[in-house]
């Protein structure tokens, strides 16, 4: 006998999914994967590896010998996610050990300590790229040429773009600024690029992820369109009062300006869930990102940016409401 | 605002419209309207014509019920309805097809110019003793929509036709194969609401309805004291929502509740309901048959039905090529707002638009995941309201805030959960929320009085 399924409405479902969400962000960093293979060979490839086994095992060890959870989290992608965003933060010469404690701070202390997806306020990759910072800044502050196909720790290193930029403003030597790429080269990448972290290197990939990610609807515009807006027209600003400050173009190509406002300040758990909220936390993020890259201490502020709005994601979400439908604005 | 596009599947749009057969027992719920149940005017054992009054209006906000067969009352009894519990009804066993002889059922086109005689008052009578309902399945009673509380001043009349549930084209049908009457419907509302402006709200997936109401207003309306507007809408769930439509019909948003879409001088009124009035008002026939769709992916022949209300869904269902095999999940309604049943013995009522079948792998829900927070549900929500929020104080039972975050404004058309990737079951923690807030809210104006 046949029996009648019972339950409340709604009766149907968009078959949209957790898993495509998370598989579909992989799939937006895939352009940059590959750009960072073809740029850093060897070296991205073990950092990479490295950083993703050593997330999801984090995540999978965690789930089943710690927390003792019945539903293991491990193949709902977001792990994979961490572990690529993590790697595309490093330095492609990064010894592995450090890897395995950025991957530990990221997934153990970043995201399980406040209960796992969902729950955590700071983005787990950028807790554990500001950790392996402070733990150690001089790994962590040099960075390898572009296109070194066959050297891992090896490999030989020089000067990035935000550093160029960084001494010229210190010194008040705009002359210096001359050393820049091209902004072509920034943003295709070009060897002529110079150095900096694997994913950042490739602006013209990052930007084809985004595409990918507005076109199947897992992320709005609002975040990444908030921030590279509110950093081309400060920094575009100060540009025009001194020409210490590098251009606007360069500095939305430079450093991880394209890979945080795409990929890190996305992230769904720590942003704000109205797009109001989101225009906020993004045009927080963007002016924040330049103050520290031009007055800070470290050459690049976007990581800190992000994890400051972080901080301020559930206030924005207690007070930044959406239009009620009839709402009378007053 | 909001709003979400589920998968159509009008399976039935090109299916002309059959007359259901008579069923061998027909049975009436006394409470198929918004407000107090109706009370049985019959007794165990006396004959009925089809049209004859069985149950008077129990109140003010009620409407009466008419048998829609003929034959012998067996019981007056409970009997499981929409809503799964036993309900009082009343039972009729059919004999023969006799009418009532007042009603007229000519085909013949009654027009307002051949009858002098109607005044507003008396359209809103005829409307009120015919027991005519909102027949979009809010079956909210007719009469008392058309004569707006004094605070309120109605301007025009909006005619629902925009059917934005999936499966349901009971309304497509009506308006492919009687335009001419649910018009001259149109025209006894305006005169009964005493407004001259009308607006057909349409969705764009119905491009021939559009085109043959279109025309028809044309050839109509033009020249007369009436201002009609076929007004094509893009597809968007749920847009035939009351508010919902207004808001994109006249560009006016209803404010929160208790406001009604009168307040800002809209009446809507759904597609079947204007026909209804002018079958009420113009043939003297009192609502005891609709159109109805009955559907479903695996049902062997989906189709529209003329339908005495009383029929059992089985009948419908057995007329269409019998219940699928396996499970299945039986919708009074469609698949966003319908009502899964217990029994395929509930009668079609004044309001079910619909009868659909959903089969057991579309049916089934899969056990939900944290939320990841990806603010889908906040997107899609078209009354501007935060339901993972409100389903998260709901849990947790924070009534207090979820009263001040507006959950009473949840309209529950369903867009968040449909939408939620986790599978997160937000409607229905809303829904609870929601009533109990509600009932919060009316204790406190108890207590004041």
């Amino acid at each position: 006998m046949s029996k009648l399924i019972v339950s409340l409405s709604p009766h149907a479902h968009s078959r949209d999914s957790v898993e495509r969400n998370m598989y579909g962000v992989i799939i937006a960093l895939m352009p940059a994967l590959l750009a960072s293979f073809y740029f850093f060979g060897l070296g991205s490839v073990i950092v990479t590896t490295t950083s993703v086994a050593a997330c999801c095992f984090f995540e999978w060890a965690i789930c089943k010998y710690i927390l003792k959870r019945q539903q293991n989290t491990l193949l709902d992608g977001s792990a994979v996610i961490t572990g690529l965003l993590l790697a595309f933060n490093l330095p492609s010469n990064l010894p592995i050990w450090i890897i395995l404690i950025g991957a530990l701070f990221a997934i153990g202390v970043a995201k399980f300590t406040f209960g796992g997806l969902g729950n955590n306020i700071f983005n787990p990759a950028l807790v554990g790229r500001a950790a392996l910072l402070v733990a150690f800044p001089a790994q962590m502050t040099t960075w390898p040429k572009i296109g070194q196909w066959d050297t891992y720790l090896d490999a030989e290193t020089g000067a990035t773009p935000l550093s160029i930029i960084n001494s010229a403003i210190r010194t008040g030597d705009a002359s210096l600024l001359e050393q820049l790429p091209s902004s072509f080269d920034l943003f295709l990448g070009s060897s002529s690029g110079g150095a900096g972290a694997m994913g950042e290197i490739c602006s013209l990939a990052l930007l084809l992820g985004l595409a990918f990610m507005l076109y199947n609807r897992i992320i709005t515009w609002h975040i990444p369109v908030s921030i590279l807006g509110t950093a081309f027209v400060f920094s575009g600003l100060l540009h025009l009062a001194s020409p210490v400050y590098p251009d606007p173009i360069s500095v939305l190509l430079t450093g991880g300006m394209m890979l945080g406002a795409i990929f890190m300040a996305t992230d769904y758990v720590t942003s704000p869930m109205t797009p109001k909220g989101q225009l906020i936390y993004g045009v927080a993020i963007g002016f924040l990102t330049v103050v520290i890259r031009n007055w800070g201490a470290y050459p690049e502020g976007m990581s800190f940016a992000i994890l400051i709005m972080n901080a301020f994601t559930p206030l924005i979400n207690n007070y930044v409401k959406p239009k009620r439908f009839g709402e009378v604005v007053k | 605002m909001g709003g979400i596009h589920p998968a159509e599947n009008k399976l039935t749009h090109e299916v002309p419209t059959k007359v259901a057969a008579l069923p061998k027992q027909a049975i009436f719920p006394l409470g198929q309207h918004i407000g107090a149940p109706a009370k049985p005017v019959v007794q165990k054992g006396d004959k009925v014509k089809v049209g004859t009054m069985i149950a008077e209006a129990g109140g003010f906000v009620s409407a009466p019920i008419f048998s829609s067969v003929s034959g012998t009352v067996f019981k007056i009894d409970t009997a499981i309805d929409a809503t799964g519990y036993r309900k009082p009804v009343i039972i009729i066993n059919v004999e023969g097809d006799e009418w009532e002889e007042s009603i007229d059922r000519s085909d013949k086109l009654e027009l307002v110019a051949d009858h002098p005689e109607l005044t507003p008052e008396e359209i809103i009578k005829r409307v009120q003793n015919a027991g005519v309902v909102g027949m979009g399945g809010a079956c909210f009673p007719t009469f008392i929509k058309l004569t707006p509380p004094p605070t309120a001043k109605a301007e025009c009349v909006i005619i629902n036709a925009v059917e934005c549930e999936p499966y349901i084209t009971a309304d497509y049908r009506l308006m492919m194969e009687h335009a001419d009457e649910i018009l001259v419907g149109l025209e006894l509302l305006m005169m009964g609401a005493k407004v001259t402006k009308g607006y057909i709200g349409i969705e764009t997936n119905k491009p021939a309805a559009i085109e043959l109401l279109t025309e028809k207003c044309h050839q109509k309306f033009n020249g007369s004291q009436y201002q009609v507007e076929v007004v094509p809408l893009q597809q968007r769930y749920p847009q035939g929502g009351e508010k919902q439509l207004v808001d994109a019909v006249i560009n006016r948003q209803v404010p929160a509740p208790p406001a009604i879409p009168v307040n800002v001088g809209a009446i809507v009124q759904n597609v079947g309901t204007a026909f209804a009035v002018y079958e009420a008002v113009m043939k003297n026939k009192p609502l005891f048959e609709r159109y109805t769709t009955v559907t479903g992916k695996k049902l062997q022949n989906p189709g529209n039905f003329l339908v005495r209300m009383g029929t059992p869904m089985k009948d419908l269902i057995d007329a269409c090529g019998g219940m699928p095999e396996g499970d299945n999940k039986l919708l009074a309604g469609g698949p966003m707002m319908g009502k899964a049943l217990t029994s395929v013995e509930v009668p079609i009522c004044k309001g079910t638009n619909s009868v659909t079948i959903i089969s057991d792998d579309e049916a089934r829900r899969k056990d939900a995941q944290p939320c990841i927070r990806c603010a889908k549900c906040v997107g899609v929500c078209p009354m501007g309201l935060e339901p993972y929020l409100l389903a998260k104080l709901s849990e947790v039972k924070n009534w207090e805030r979820a009263e001040s975050e507006d959950i009473t404004s949840c309209i529950e058309c369903g867009s968040c959960q449909y939408t939620c990737p986790a599978y997160r079951p937000l409607l229905d923690n809303i829904r609870q929320g929601k009533s109990t807030v509600m009932g919060i809210i009316r204790a406190r104006a108890a207590a004041k009085k």
